[in-house]
């Protein structure tokens, strides 16, 4: 989960690391007054989670509290990266005198956290050259040592105080890296203001499958109303901008499933896996769902393992019956309990395929047809 | 020995009371696999489908022989047993647990690499050798004995190619899962390496996904060190890029990671690339008729 800029500054400053005086609004009032209690020039930023928010014109400077009202005006009437502007931060503008990037990810070639650091900050990481990026990598049993921060800020040509600053705001990325589970955490720009070092912009992805140890996290990811009904079952959803519903098991299999389809011509229009041990009411709740979202075809495609194909069956037949599936279905079922899960379909008049190839084939060519057919074609 | 185990591995359960720990030490011994004992802390002395159950892993270990150990605890619970498991000894840990946090991950691989511990996993299905052991919660019925060995990120995606392949007449050496990452004990390369150097296996199937750069290592791996033909598939080819699919490992950053970089690197390998799992199949049959 990626937190919004707001969010990770403040998680950032529970951590003692400095950050600009700032504030969070939804309106315009809010942000004219901001500017006005701040009594500085000030930035208002969008607050969304794609990238590229700079040149897209999320970030606006104001000398006064009536620019700061107007830029404000303009920016929560915007989108950026197809997502509406509801946000905004309001920070005091600063004045920056050089501009590093400090960043701690999880390096899954060596299986440790790396620290990677750089002397040209402020633009995207990946557009650096890598022989000006520094990089230590950190045993986890141990954590960061002083002497590998000393050689990071000797290696990025920073002296003096601003040095030790760089070493201990890296040192408290870390532990917040290492606390909160994060997968990522950048400041960047990480700005020298005079003799101090401040981190002007900050980007955090949390790991999900830690909350259990972190109740209070937010959910800044779910995808619209149906993916967060979805997660609520607990099931891994993405939506796409394809014409196929896709219910399959497994993720790699799920994944199979929309090449298949891409494969005869079709799109898929979501990555939906319902998993090895979903029961059928979960499985029928997600089915609902994607039904609703007015797909052309619904492709089915379960393999049973854990998942027993009579229990799929009878869960479609009972979706079948209450009347929310109005596209053509076309279901492939194998695996534990298929003869019962077939029996089961074609009692209620529906066929399943044995083979994911003919499956995906036919609801191609159901998308093709503009979806005019019964499901009673395997 | 095949691809780490053979008919005599022994194996310990952790998590045997569980709803999937019972469940599968039933299916494992059904098929023949030893299950010696299992762990479940504070149900020592309770017995599972006729194995006995202890507290402590160096518990069982004073009264049975044990090879592997196969883990179904819980992801919160996860990492501390698997670091008993580690401390206690154990050589082999099959870790079937999806969602560990990645933390929790990087510290139970460390601990292991330090130990001299091989992990699978985590997120596995596990490893099963047709005819042989089943060390792992794949439907054996979609799989036959055979020459052929099988490495795959996803579960389900080796049961389907399973399923191709035993309809077309074509067994299985061992069917390796790795789970789906991002962080992996065994690597798609450790499993090649097994592979090439087992006599029971003729030929390598790999399943790989977009994602990350491991398919493109076990190809400059093939290119060097594989004389067996390799068939590949990689799946998510249809996937668009910045969103993670399923497996938190499967997920396309700019121009990382793609499907169209793993194929021509695997290509560039000298492996043959297959596009449905029923053409993996068809590719083995044309090999076969070749040689």
């Amino acid at each position: 989960m990626r937190l919004y800029e707001y969010m990770a500054k403040n998680m950032l400053a529970d951590y003692g690391i400095p950050i600009p005086k700032s504030r969070v609004v939804t309106s315009v009032d809010e942000a004219v007054e901001t500017a006005d209690d701040f009594g500085v020039p000030v930035v208002l930023k969008a607050q969304v989670l794609s990238g590229g928010r700079g040149k897209a014109g999320g970030i606006q400077f104001a000398e006064t509290p009536r620019i700061a009202g107007e830029n404000a005006q303009t920016l929560l009437a915007s989108e950026i990266g197809g997502h509406r502007v509801e946000t905004l931060l309001v920070e005091e503008r600063l004045d920056i005198d050089r501009e590093w990037y400090l960043g701690i990810i999880i390096d899954t070639a060596s299986k440790s956290p790396v620290v990677m650091a750089s002397a040209q900050g402020g633009v995207e990481i990946e557009t650096v050259p890598d022989r000006n990026i520094f990089r230590a990598t950190i045993d986890t049993k141990w954590g960061l040592f002083r002497y590998q921060m000393r050689a990071l800020t000797t290696d990025m040509g920073i002296s003096g105080v601003a040095a030790r600053q760089v070493q201990t705001i890296a040192i408290a990325l870390y532990r917040l890296f290492r606390r909160e589970d994060a997968l990522m955490a950048e400041i960047n720009p990480l700005a020298l203001c005079g003799d101090e070092v401040v981190a002007a912009d900050a980007r955090l992805t949390l790991d999900d499958d830690s909350r259990f140890r972190h109740r209070d996290w937010p959910d800044t990811e779910a995808f619209g109303e149906i993916g967060a009904r979805i997660a609520e079952l607990g099931l891994s959803y993405v939506p796409l901008a394809g014409d196929v519903a896709v219910l399959a098991n497994g993720a790699g299999a799920t994944m199979a499933t929309m090449d298949a389809l891409a494969h005869f011509g079709a799109d898929p229009m979501n990555f939906l896996d319902v998993g090895g041990g979903a029961d059928r009411e979960k499985m029928g709740e997600a089915l609902r769902l994607l039904a609703s979202t007015d797909p052309k075809v619904i492709l089915i495609n379960v393999f049973g393992g854990i998942t027993r194909c009579d229990e799929l069956a009878q869960m479609v037949v009972d979706a079948k019956a209450s009347g929310v599936l109005e596209a053509p279905l076309v279901i492939r079922l194998s695996g534990t309990n298929e003869d019962e899960g077939r029996d089961i379909l074609e009692a209620a008049g529906l066929n399943a395929f044995n083979h994911l190839d003919q499956a995906a084939r036919r609801a191609a060519e159901l998308v093709g047809e503009g979806g005019a057919d019964d499901n009673s074609s395997g | 020995m095949v691809v780490l185990v053979n008919r005599d591995t022994n194996v310990l359960v952790q998590g045997i009371t569980g709803r999937s720990g019972a469940l599968q030490t039933k299916v494992m011994i059904d098929y023949g696999t030893n299950v010696v004992a299992g762990v479940t802390p504070g149900k020592g002395g309770m017995e599972v489908e006729g194995v006995p159950v202890y507290d402590f892993i160096v518990d069982a270990m004073e009264h049975h022989d044990i090879d592997a150990a196969i883990s179904f605890v819980p992801a919160p619970f996860a990492k501390d047993a698997s670091i008993e498991a580690i401390d206690s000894g154990i050589k082999l840990l099959v870790l079937t647990t999806e969602e560990i946090p990645d933390q929790d991950v990087l510290a139970i691989i460390a601990h292991a690499r330090a130990a001299g511990t091989t992990v699978l996993g985590p997120g596995t299905p596990g490893l099963f050798a047709p005819g042989k052991c089943k060390l792992g919660a794949h439907p054996s019925r979609m799989f036959q004995e055979g020459r052929v060995g099988i490495v795959s990120k996803s579960g389900a995606l080796s049961y389907e190619v399973g399923k191709a392949m035993t309809e077309a007449g074509i067994g299985q050496s061992a069917v390796v899962g790795l789970g789906g990452g991002p962080i992996w004990g065994i690597s798609q390369t450790e499993v090649l390496r097994l592979f090439e150097n087992d006599p029971e296996t003729d030929a390598i199937v790999l399943l790989g996904e977009i994602g990350g750069s491991m398919e493109e290592e076990a190809a400059s791996f093939i290119a060097d060190n594989i004389s067996k033909p390799v068939v590949a598939i990689i799946v998510g080819r249809a996937a668009p890029e910045g969103k993670s699919l399923g497996h938190a490992g499967a997920i396309i950053e700019g121009d990382r990671g793609t499907a169209q970089a793993k194929i021509a690197a695997l290509e560039e390998a000298g492996a043959y690339i297959a596009r449905t799992p029923y053409e993996i199949a068809d590719i083995i049959e044309e090999i076969r008729g070749d040689s």
